[in-house]
């Protein structure tokens, strides 16, 4: 080992209290530094503020022109025409047609296919899988709303006769496939978190696969499975193109899913894309239609993480 | 079970002259929360020695090196009681700035936790941050003699730190605290987390900086205390789980003829 | 003692065995449809735009003729809306999460703020579009501009990147910190000199997957008036613009096929945008984990 030659050893420093303050520039410049993060985490809150204080404002002047009852009881939708009916009960029954569809659809296959791959499939068919679950989810919804038109539809229309071109079944079974992958991966986690050991106690009693995956892991990991459940619905509820281009813009008061209806979302998107000038009624109803989308999408959002926090198993 | 600072730690702070004393520690007791981790710790540390805390695993020592350079206030939560005058000033007084007490005592850690950058700026960033003006490339080159490491990375400054063996590194992290040249270097397990040979050139080192540099190494390892310390402090982690300070004496004498009959029985093996 | 014999019927034994590979099939089944799905999706746009896809597609404006219509404008509106939006966001996301992450400690404050942060991450996309219109169209009296749909984008994307940010700097060790306050690092420099640059690969993937989400939305920008007949490129952030994807809704509305082959062509396009972007995500991320090395 290499020493160098010893410099003169001095006496061992002597500090004054003074030594250990610390300097004035030092705490402008920490504090500097800290303040614009802080403004921006803010924003985040003027995010919110914002959505709650736009929505608010056109919703109360919408309803000061439509009165409150109306809006829930009526029947029929039809602001842009001249007899003009204001019943976001059409929407509704619109969104949550699509929403019923797609949920038959994603929620099944969803927890299927999350148990499969975290109770059967080997390491290598799990990494294979799994990207392509994610590609899955990554793909954008108007690609959604193209295959749902132009090859599922004319499909189902082969296989069902009287199938309109604009449907709720398309749409809702294209919604849920790709919705697919969220309940798959958010089941998936939920059962990752269940404990070697619960599965190892039932194996060792005799259980088969199927039993332990269906009677030992599902029940607990059902938190975390009811939220994702929960959050697909919220999901499906918020989507706008897949249903703005294969369900129709005809608000129709129904719950056959084989005739062209009008989602929520779709009736913004189709009043976007007109000449609706400001102030005007029609453009007042678009945020009326928002604030009853925005609260049904934040109290399932809520829920879910109520049902996640609440009932969350608690292992050792 | 005794509550007082035990009778050879106060015979203890009679041992050193004043100017020959790097840190002084008077009546020092540690919470992390609610639950205390140290109870009225006295104990006067050397210059210029190497003083080894040792003790079995969870009677505070850790946790009292990190009070030295006031580390423990990463933990939220945490209270203490008591003073530790470091060169002659208190660093718990109210005033008194954290970095500039870290700045001025280097602490080197279990396992070797060098920056993902390259060596050079593993072993430069320290000064950079505090504002060093001089030759950088020489405080480099100067730092990493001294950690013993200079003629196996000389060639290779811009590569990685992270691309060291773990002995290698722990040499880096070395490095990287004596650039800032502190007169203290506190050390929690060193040489834990390595190999035997890698242990062997590490406690080589320590004798080296021992003659500038005052050394508290927290081990847990008797046989490497014994070989490396001038003074030894033993600890204990008492009833409630609150450590104390047992015993301090020079490592000879210590490992010889305990005074406690606690010492001996952990010197011999009785417990661990 | 063991239990007599009788109690335990073997062919009970092989109906829970049979029961169990059917479920087994049932359970493989259902993932491999999203996969036949997929493959569907994939081959039914290749069929149909493939043959449309030419040079003079991308750089044509477009058109009542669906022959020459062309996503020029489209294409760089997109490319010009990321730009501004990562600008906007970046910046502002990393800030946060960096606050929330390094600097804030328990408190109200922070706890309201991470509740709000997961409120936003799932509201749908359209009610962003409704907060674009009424603020920076209207009262801001932007209008219909790039710079409207940048910033309706960034606040979109904002939730993203916090979060995922704050992953990355979540899985930086704690020794990394306590080596750099060792040193005698105030906070600040501790973040900036030592915390954020190990966490930079997980914060790239973050803004990439930021960014791919931004590419793909269509409704909140027809909400904040992007529109398709764009006959001309944007110049600046006031210019009106339109995006590919709005491009595509435009076309798929027709009912003429040959605007359904422009759209599956433009989805093509958008597709191998948005497949570059996440493998360049990909690659940044193994690059950086092997060079870091915990």
């Amino acid at each position: 080992m290499i020493t160098l030659p010893r410099p003169e050893v001095a006496a061992p420093r002597r500090l004054r209290a003074r030594d250990l303050r610390r300097p004035l520039r030092r705490t402008l410049r920490e504090w500097a530094c800290e303040l614009p993060l802080l403004v921006a985490a803010l924003v985040s809150i003027f995010t919110t503020v914002g959505i709650v204080a736009v929505l608010a404002a056109e919703t109360l002047a919408f309803f000061r022109l439509v009165p409150l009852g109306q809006f829930l009881t009526d029947t029929q939708w039809t602001p842009l025409f001249l007899e003009k009916h204001f019943g976001i009960v059409v929407l509704l029954s619109g969104t949550l047609l699509t929403t019923a569809i797609a949920m038959l659809v994603a929620l099944p296959l969803g927890l299927l296919s999350a148990i499969y791959l975290s109770e059967y499939a080997r390491p290598g068919v799990r990494r294979v899988l799994k990207p392509v679950l994610e590609i899955l989810a990554g793909i954008p919804t108007v690609v959604y709303g193209y295959f749902a038109l132009l090859f599922v539809t004319p499909l189902l229309q082969a296989l069902i006769p009287g199938l309109a071109v604009f449907n709720a079944l398309s749409a809702g079974i294209v919604m849920g496939i790709m919705i697919l992958p969220l309940v798959s991966s958010m089941s998936e986690d939920a059962m990752a978190a269940v404990p070697r050991a619960l599965r190892e106690g039932a194996y060792a009693l005799g259980a088969t696969r199927f039993e332990v995956a269906t009677q030992i892991v599902v029940p607990a990991a059902l938190s975390g499975i009811v939220a994702a459940f929960i959050l697909a619905v919220s999901r499906a509820i918020g989507e706008t193109m897949i249903v703005a281009i294969a369900a129709g813009l005809s608000p129709t008061l129904t719950l056959n899913p084989l005739v062209p209806i009008e989602t929520m979302t779709a009736y913004i998107v189709q009043v976007s894309q007109g000449d609706t000038p400001q102030g005007t009624l029609e453009y007042r109803t678009i945020f009326a239609v928002g604030t009853t989308l925005f609260m049904l999408t934040l109290a399932l959002n809520i829920v879910s993480q109520w049902v996640l926090d609440r009932f969350r198993e608690e292992y050792q | 079970m005794v509550s007082s600072p035990s009778p050879s730690a106060a015979a203890a702070s009679a041992l050193f002259p004043a100017a020959e004393v790097a840190f002084d520690i008077r009546a020092l007791s540690l919470w992390y929360g609610s639950f205390q981790a140290l109870r009225d710790i006295t104990l006067q540390i050397p210059a210029r020695q190497v003083t080894a805390l040792i003790g079995p695993s969870g009677c505070g020592k850790s946790s009292l090196l990190r009070c030295l350079n006031r580390l423990n206030e990463l933990v939220p939560d945490v209270r203490i009681r008591g003073e530790v005058y470091f060169e002659g000033a208190n660093i718990y007084a109210p005033d008194t700035d954290p970095v500039e007490v870290r700045r001025r005592i280097g602490m080197v850690f279990q396992k070797p936790n060098p920056f993902p950058k390259s060596i050079y700026d593993n072993v430069a960033w320290g000064p950079r941050i505090n504002g060093y003006r001089g030759n950088l490339d020489e405080l480099v080159e100067r730092s990493l003699r001294r950690a013993a490491l200079w003629d196996e990375v000389k060639d290779k400054l811009r590569q990685s730190g992270l691309a060291l063996s773990g002995g290698q590194q722990q040499r880096l992290c070395i490095a990287r605290a004596l650039a800032l040249e502190p007169d203290v270097i506190l050390m929690d397990e060193p040489c834990s987390a390595l190999d035997p040979i890698a242990t062997y050139r590490i406690e080589g080192l320590i004798s080296e900086l021992k003659s500038q540099y005052t050394i508290v190494i927290v081990t847990h390892n008797m046989q490497q205390a014994s070989r490396v310390s001038d003074y030894t402090a033993f600890m204990l982690a008492g009833e409630e789980r609150v450590g104390e300070l047992i015993e301090f004496a020079p490592t000879s004498q210590f490992f010889t003829k305990p005074r406690d009959k606690r010492s001996e029985d952990y010197i011999t093996g009785r417990f661990g | 003692m063991s239990p007599p014999a009788a109690s335990y019927s073997a062919p009970h034994l092989m109906r829970r065995r049979l029961r169990g590979r059917l479920f087994e099939w049932l359970a493989l089944a259902s993932t491999v449809v999203a996969i036949v799905v997929l493959a569907l999706l994939l081959l039914d746009v290749l069929h149909d735009g493939l043959p449309r896809l030419s040079w003079s597609f991308l750089t044509n404006y477009p058109s009542r003729l669906a022959a020459r219509a062309g996503i020029a404008p489209a294409l760089v509106g997109s490319v010009a809306l990321i730009v501004l939006t990562a600008a906007l966001a970046l910046p502002t996301g990393i800030a946060a999460a960096v606050w929330l992450e390094e600097y804030a400690r328990r408190s109200w404050l922070t706890r309201v703020i991470e509740v709000n942060i997961a409120n936003l991450a799932g509201v749908p996309s359209i009610i962003y579009g409704l907060l674009g219109l009424g603020l920076f169209v209207r009262a801001l009296n932007l209008q219909r501009s790039l710079l409207a749909g940048a910033l309706t984008m960034a606040l979109l994307v904002l939730p993203i990147i916090i979060l995922n940010t704050r992953e990355a700097l979540r899985a930086v060790p704690r020794s990394q910190r306590e080596a750099a306050y060792a040193l005698g690092a105030t906070r600040s420099q501790v973040v900036w000199g030592v915390v954020v640059p190990a966490a930079l690969p997980g914060i790239f993937t973050g803004i990439i997957l930021a960014l791919s989400r931004a590419i793909g939305e269509t409704a909140p920008l027809i909400v904040v008036g992007a529109v398709a007949f764009i006959a001309f490129l944007p110049t600046s952030p006031l210019d009106p613009f339109t995006v590919l994807p709005i491009q595509i809704f435009n076309w798929v509305s027709r009912p003429q096929p040959a605007f359904h082959a422009n759209a599956a062509a433009a989805i093509l396009v958008l597709l191998v945008v948005l497949l570059s972007l996440n493998a360049t995500a990909i690659v940044l991320r193994d690059r950086a984990r092997r060079s870091l090395r915990w």
